[in-house]
């Protein structure tokens, strides 16, 4: 059995670690409730994104010369992934969703022979699959240095995308995030973002747009910004979900720290007494030898 | 009948601007300034640098934006913008700050023309707000 000294220690240590994860705590949500309102207010943007672009989709007549970046490539042979978690860790399961969501995706793209590539976004999805995939990392991203999601660093990662298909380095392009529902359920995400996917969404509008310039010049135009869009969406969900993801890791750390103090104390308690009981009955048989 | 129609702003951190007691919108489309009235066609179109200004009952508003995309639709006017700022608000720092990135930005050498064109007419713009 542990003694005295070493079950106080073991106290104050696991006290100093609960003080810790409920700060961490109280800044997750304080932080959680501005990603919140931003991924809120960044709705609208997005949405109404999405409406003009298929709005002029479904307005575009000659499909088959269709920008590339809405009708493909033609093929699926190279698939592109861009797997967004976070920089930090001690978050819960967050991380770790995203990657095991996307793990099960390059499995079923390797397992029909197809080729992958892969950008991380952020350090913790980097770490996870290097050791696994490392060879089919392309790029790394982080924005270590920028405190909350902004459109800049999402026109980064977009601008960079485009690039790259238009270098012809790859046919397909989904991206993984966790979409946020609240604190405490997180959905990891898997949206296909080249070539636009917009099936099932057949409420074409009867009325006609006048386009000026014409369909083409506006969808090249604006394809190329829907993809920073979305990748900017998909930031804003994934720090929405990090900071929930955290606060209600944090909330469990807490009490969980306070279970071990508890038990922690009536084990000290009961040593403490056990042994001046000891010493009590060493006492007295002592005095009744006399 | 009333004249008036709304218009909504959005950027992609949040919606910007929200009116609905609009009489009249111009924007600066990629082929010339564009006025909206009420009952217009539907049209789509997309923002070269400029101003929007925006005219209503409750007063006139001027935005300055970089680029954009305007939908007008059943009297529903959306300009989707990444960069945009309120004229009130630009104070002549900040107009200078944009001016000397918007020159650095025309200036460089290795851009193709229609990102030249844009610069260009970014500095234009912002020259004439003095």
């Amino acid at each position: 059995m542990a003694s005295l000294d070493d079950l106080k220690k073991r106290i104050a240590s696991v006290k100093s670690t609960q003080k810790i994860t409920k700060a961490m705590k109280m800044v997750a949500a304080a932080k959680l409730r501005r990603a919140q309102e931003s991924a809120e207010k960044g709705r609208p943007y997005s949405e109404k994104m999405n409406n003009v672009i298929l709005n002029l989709s479904n307005g575009i007549s000659d499909k088959e010369n269709a920008p590339k970046l809405l009708s493909g490539t033609g093929q699926e042979k190279t698939h592109l992934c861009v797997v967004m978690t976070s920089d930090r860790g001690l978050c819960g399961g967050f991380n770790s969703n995203i990657i095991k969501k996307a793990k099960s995706y390059f499995a079923k793209i390797l397992d029909e022979g197809k080729e992958l590539k892969i950008i991380t976004v952020g350090s913790k999805g980097n770490d996870q699959l290097k050791r696994v995939y490392g060879d089919k990392i392309i790029e790394n991203i982080s924005f270590k240095e920028s405190k909350n999601a902004n459109y800049f660093d999402a026109d980064k990662v977009g601008k960079m995308v485009i690039e790259k298909f238009e270098a012809g380095e790859f046919d397909v392009c989904t991206i993984f995030y966790n979409q946020f529902k609240n604190v405490i359920t997180q959905i990891p995400q898997a949206q296909q973002i080249i070539p636009l996917n917009n099936e099932g969404e057949e409420n074409s509008s009867e009325e006609s747009y006048e386009f000026e310039p014409d369909e083409d010049e506006i969808l090249s135009n604006l394809l190329p910004k829907n993809i920073s869009t979305q990748i900017f969406k998909a930031m804003l969900e994934n720090s929405a979900s990090e900071q929930g993801s955290r606060m209600s890791a944090m909330d469990n750390a807490t009490r969980n720290a306070g279970e071990m103090v508890d038990k922690l104390t009536i084990e000290y308690n009961r040593s403490r007494q056990a042994a001046i009981t000891k010493e009590l009955i060493e006492i007295i048989s002592g005095a009744e030898s006399l | 009948m009333s004249e008036e129609f709304k218009v909504e702003i959005v950027n992609p951190e949040k919606s910007f601007l929200v009116k609905d007691d609009v009489s009249e919108v111009v924007v600066p489309a990629f082929e010339g300034e564009m006025g909206i009235l009420k009952d217009h066609i539907s049209i789509i179109s997309f923002l070269k640098p400029g101003i929007i200004k925006i005219l209503s009952k409750s007063g006139d508003e001027n935005y300055y934006v970089e680029d954009g995309i305007v939908e007008f639709k059943n009297n529903n006017l959306s300009i989707l913008t990444s960069t945009i700022f309120n004229l009130a608000d630009i104070d002549k720092s900040k107009q200078q700050d944009l001016l000397k990135q918007a020159e650095e930005e025309a200036n460089k050498t290795d851009i193709n023309d229609q990102s030249k064109y844009l610069a260009d007419q970014k500095v234009e713009v912002l020259k004439t707000l003095n």
